[in-house]
């Protein structure tokens, strides 16, 4: 019974997306661009909501939310942007956050924005 | 890149000032601002964690390997227990592993994250974008050999290259080979040699001469 559960997955050749270890790609582009400021800023809600202290999200979860964003979004969305998605769906799921004030807060913050002279 | 037709008749430069923001910005900024509202972490402490991660840059990495080419008994501690070695200098892995793979004249390291982008960030500070690039990720553990020559790496053919696939608990780092003609410089001196891409595996630090 074991056994054939392995050699099933021995034999699925089917990866996940993200799994792209020794796939055909193509040359490394060098060009070096330091984190802008929001990402930085996704990068320490990160680091506080995983550290000691909170313990909110481990790094597992992290990645977990991105792996399963789907290939589309996986491909079209920057590294940070795949973060603070999966972030947030997470604090979601774990009734840290609500999607809905998270969407009311989007809508004040972009009309907040656009206010300015 | 304008979000509106440009004939509303107002000046332009006042909204020029205002960079455009993606929905993802808005995103991180709602999350951040409610968080912060609900107390899980402060403004304050928002701030310290930006600084924390501007302080983290090579130079720390650059410290530890200095000391181990000055000093065999701490590069065998190194070698033998990362994190606690790295440790001893006050950096603290938090909840990672570090593990320190050595170059010789006879093995070249190189270290790759093919699942994400698992680095150790506590001694090189953030990954460079090309490090969480598809064809990094993709290539490195395949054909080492041909990512490292457009690095400008080229290894002779009885150098035998060990690519290492860091996760999400367990961080690599790369111990390069002290250069020829460094034997007067001191370990501040040494730890200037020492380059980020060298720490990666990409690349080896050339003698200062």
């Amino acid at each position: 019974m074991i056994s054939s559960i392995i050699a099933d997955m021995v034999e699925n050749k089917d990866r996940a997306h993200h799994d792209m270890g020794g796939l055909p790609a193509g040359p490394v582009d060098r060009g070096e661009h330091e984190a802008a400021f929001w990402e930085k800023r996704v990068d320490a809600i990160m680091m506080l909501l995983s550290d000691k202290q909170r313990r909110l999200l481990r790094v597992d979860e992290l990645r977990r939310g991105i792996e399963s964003l789907g290939p589309d979004a996986y491909d079209k969305l920057g590294y940070y942007e795949r973060w603070i998605a999966s972030i947030t769906g997470i604090l979601v799921e774990k009734g840290v956050l609500t999607q809905k004030e998270i969407d009311a807060r989007i809508v004040q913050l972009r009309s907040r924005r656009e206010a300015k002279p | 890149m304008s979000e509106h037709p440009h004939d509303h008749g107002h000046p332009h430069a006042a909204i020029e000032q205002t960079e455009p923001q993606g929905h993802y910005q808005y995103l991180a900024d709602a999350v951040r601002e409610l968080l912060i509202e609900k107390g899980v972490f402060t403004a304050d402490e928002m701030r310290r964690a930006i600084e924390a991660m501007d302080a983290r840059t090579p130079a720390q990495g650059a410290r530890v390997v200095a000391r181990a080419w000055v000093d065999p008994a701490y590069k065998a501690r190194l070698l033998a227990d990362g994190t606690a070695a790295v440790e001893e200098l006050g950096i603290d892995m938090g909840p990672t592993k570090l593990v320190v793979v050595e170059n010789t004249p006879n093995v070249h390291n190189v270290i790759v994250c093919t699942l994400c982008s698992c680095y150790p960030r506590m001694l090189l500070g953030l990954p460079p974008a090309w490090y969480k690039s598809r064809n990094y990720r993709s290539r490195t553990v395949i054909e080492p050999r041909a990512v490292l020559t457009e690095f400008g790496t080229r290894l002779p053919d009885d150098v035998d290259v060990r690519v290492h696939d860091s996760t999400a608990d367990m961080r690599y780092l790369v111990l390069p080979m002290r250069p020829e003609g460094t034997g007067h410089m001191s370990e501040d001196e040494l730890a200037t040699l020492v380059t980020r891409d060298t720490m990666i595996g990409v690349a080896q630090v050339p003698s200062p001469s």
